[in-house]
């Protein structure tokens, strides 16, 4: 049996009278990539920061490369990479200086050279900081968490406030990394970051963890329903959608029905029927595969956006 | 250490991009070199030595300002988390802002020094040991004091009030702009509890009596105890979170730092001689320069003193009694 090289057990922290983490544990095994994904505010943050030692835990047990992040110092910041969710560099510092002077920080370091190359910023090397854009800084980040070649890597939303095309540049970095068999620990609230990067996830919730798996394993939760998402001419009751032929719940937001159903196409057609008797139109129809978000859906009531 | 210094060039390389930062740490002092000695001794060789001293200890005692304001600013932008996050201590991440705030003031002081022989015919250099050692723990204290300030602010606005109250004593109550005995009695007492008295008094003696470092060493176990102090304090108070706030206990910690000159204060109160010699360097210039500024100067203190070198703007009736 391995020793898992992240390992969580029951861990609490509050903030005043907001109680941010209430009993989370999970364990992460080395050279995987694992996802906390959850909706803002859900304690993803305080979570990864407890375990980079940012922050001290109220309650539990945390362990990272057999390590304890609060006491073991330098022992254990020689051992993990991160990308802060909110944090910068000066202005006026130049990018191979920031590399440079991160690696020298560590016993182990990577060839700064080579980081530059990897990840996109040969180019930039002699830029400032300031000059970068928010693409770029974010490669940097990257790069800098992989100065001292660490055995963990936490990467606190990695792609938030990115554009679609960035975004996308990020998530082929994290597929090398991944390939590469590092163990990186990610948080994110986008649902297609965690199904096409993680090999596992836990759903975090209002301080909890409440559910946790491979993403094909969670989405098993949710088999043998398919979400339909469907806009009207004219509103209806959530009640009279509910009752159409194979529904199993139906919710509504800002004109949007999303509805989850075991039988399809009698779904549909029960559906059409019943919006012909109203006078009622379809503006707008899609059918999907169950995904994380329907998971999330099915076991808080609530979207994970929302 | 290694790590201390990293920071150190890093932070100079910093600094010497930041237009701000050239600004008022070369063309500032410059400005107040070019206005004391230019415009206040009018050519009087003799009384150089005593607006450099004024002149170098504004250029010492503006170290705390820069430095509160950028860890300050580092803290706000969540800088200082990325550099918690890497195998750096705070003791090494203020060592390198003391380091790096000496390096880079020592060469506006021997600019001032340069200009002031050259420029301004500054007949002798002073005891140069003595002016060295006093401006590298002057340079310490007062980056040390700066730190202390970041250490007690959450953001660089308060930063900035609280600095520009201490710059102001600094500026006004400590001899620099005014010579202390020119000040009131009142003044020049609290004056006696303040650092950038014993910084002001200390570069007078070693730049017009010639004293060596012993003859100050008063002044300069003060500054070196206050600097061993604030340093201690600001490595126990430093926060590396934006939104870690000061802890209630972190000011009274602080205040901790300006114990050797509240013991100073005392002791030269009742025994001391700082008021004494500095009245006597002021005098000494004065009455050097004064067969050359007759009918043109009004400030002095009253008693015997002939007409002097100041600014001809002063007001005579603050003169102590």
């Amino acid at each position: 049996m391995t020793v898992p090289i992240i390992d969580v057990h029951n861990l609490t922290k509050s903030y005043g009278a907001v109680q941010a983490l209430r009993g989370v544990s999970f364990s992460v095994d080395e050279g995987e990539v694992f996802g906390l994904l959850g909706p803002n505010g859900a304690g993803k943050t305080s979570t990864v920061e407890i375990l980079e030692g940012l922050r001290p835990p109220d309650g539990g047990l945390v362990s990272v490369c057999g390590l304890d992040p609060q006491t073991s110092g330098n022992a254990f910041k020689q051992e993990i990479g991160a990308v802060l969710q909110s944090t910068a560099l000066p202005d006026k510092i130049r990018v191979n200086e920031a590399l440079t002077m991160f690696a020298s920080f560590y016993t182990r370091h990577r060839e700064t050279d080579g980081l530059l190359k990897r990840f996109g910023l040969e180019e930039k090397r002699n830029a400032f900081y300031s000059q970068l854009s928010g693409g770029q800084k974010q490669r940097l980040a990257l790069a800098m968490s992989l100065v001292n070649e660490p055995r963990v890597l936490f990467l606190d939303e990695p792609t938030a406030g990115l554009d679609p095309q960035v975004r996308r540049e990020i998530y082929d970095i994290i597929e090398e990394l991944k390939h590469e068999k590092k163990t990186i620990l990610l948080t994110t609230h986008y649902i297609e970051e965690a199904e096409r990067l993680c090999d596992r996830v836990a759903i975090v919730d209002q301080g909890r963890v409440i559910a946790y798996g491979t993403p094909r394993d969670l989405k098993q939760r949710a088999a043998g329903t398919s979400r339909i998402e469907l806009r009207l001419a004219r509103p209806e009751p959530e009640e009279a959608l509910r009752g159409l032929e194979g529904v199993a719940d139906c919710r509504a937001t800002d004109g949007l029905y999303l509805m989850h159903s075991t039988r399809v196409p009698q779904t549909i057609v029960s559906l059409v029927k019943y919006l012909e008797a109203q006078g009622n139109e379809l503006a707008g129809l899609e059918i999907a595969a169950p995904s994380l978000e329907d998971v999330f859906l099915e076991l808080t009531g609530r979207r994970l956006r929302d | 250490m290694r790590h201390s210094w990293t920071l150190t060039k890093v932070r100079m390389r910093l600094a010497l991009r930041n237009r701000a930062f050239l600004f008022f740490s070369l063309v500032f002092p410059l400005v107040f070199l070019f206005l004391f000695l230019g415009l206040f001794t009018r050519g009087n060789v003799s009384a150089v030595p005593y607006m450099l001293a004024s002149v170098l200890a504004l250029t010492i005692m503006g170290s705390f300002w820069g430095l509160s304001m950028q860890l300050v600013t580092f803290r706000e932008q969540g800088i200082l988390r990325r550099f918690r996050i890497a195998p750096v201590g705070a003791g090494a991440m203020l060592a390198s802002s003391i380091a790096s705030n000496y390096l880079l003031t020592l060469p506006t002081v021997f600019i001032e020094f340069t200009l002031a022989r050259h420029l301004f015919h500054m007949r002798e250099w002073g005891n140069l040991w003595g002016v060295f050692i006093l401006v590298t723990l002057g340079i310490i204290t007062f980056a040390s004091l700066g730190l202390i300030v970041a250490s007690v602010t959450n953001t660089a606005q308060e930063t900035q009030v609280i600095n520009q109250l201490l710059w102001s004593a600094f500026l006004f109550l400590s001899g620099a702009t005014l010579p202390l005995p020119m000040l009131p009695g009142w003044i020049q007492s609290f004056a006696l509890f303040m650092p950038a008295t014993y910084l002001v008094v200390g570069l007078e003696r070693v730049l017009i009596a010639h004293v060596g470092a012993y003859a100050i060493r008063a002044e300069l176990l003060s500054l070196a105890v206050c600097a061993a102090i604030a340093f201690a304090v600001s490595q126990q108070l430093f926060r590396w979170e934006p939104e870690s706030k000061v802890p209630r206990s972190a000011k009274l910690w602080a205040a901790s730092a300006i114990i050797p000159f509240v013991l100073l204060g005392i002791w030269e109160t009742s025994y001391g001689h700082v008021r004494s010699t500095a009245t006597t360097d002021f005098m000494s210039t004065v009455q050097q320069a004064a067969p050359r500024t007759r009918g043109r100067l009004r400030m002095m203190p009253e008693s015997d003193a002939p007409p002097s070198t100041a600014p001809p703007d002063a007001d005579s009736s603050d003169a102590p009694k």
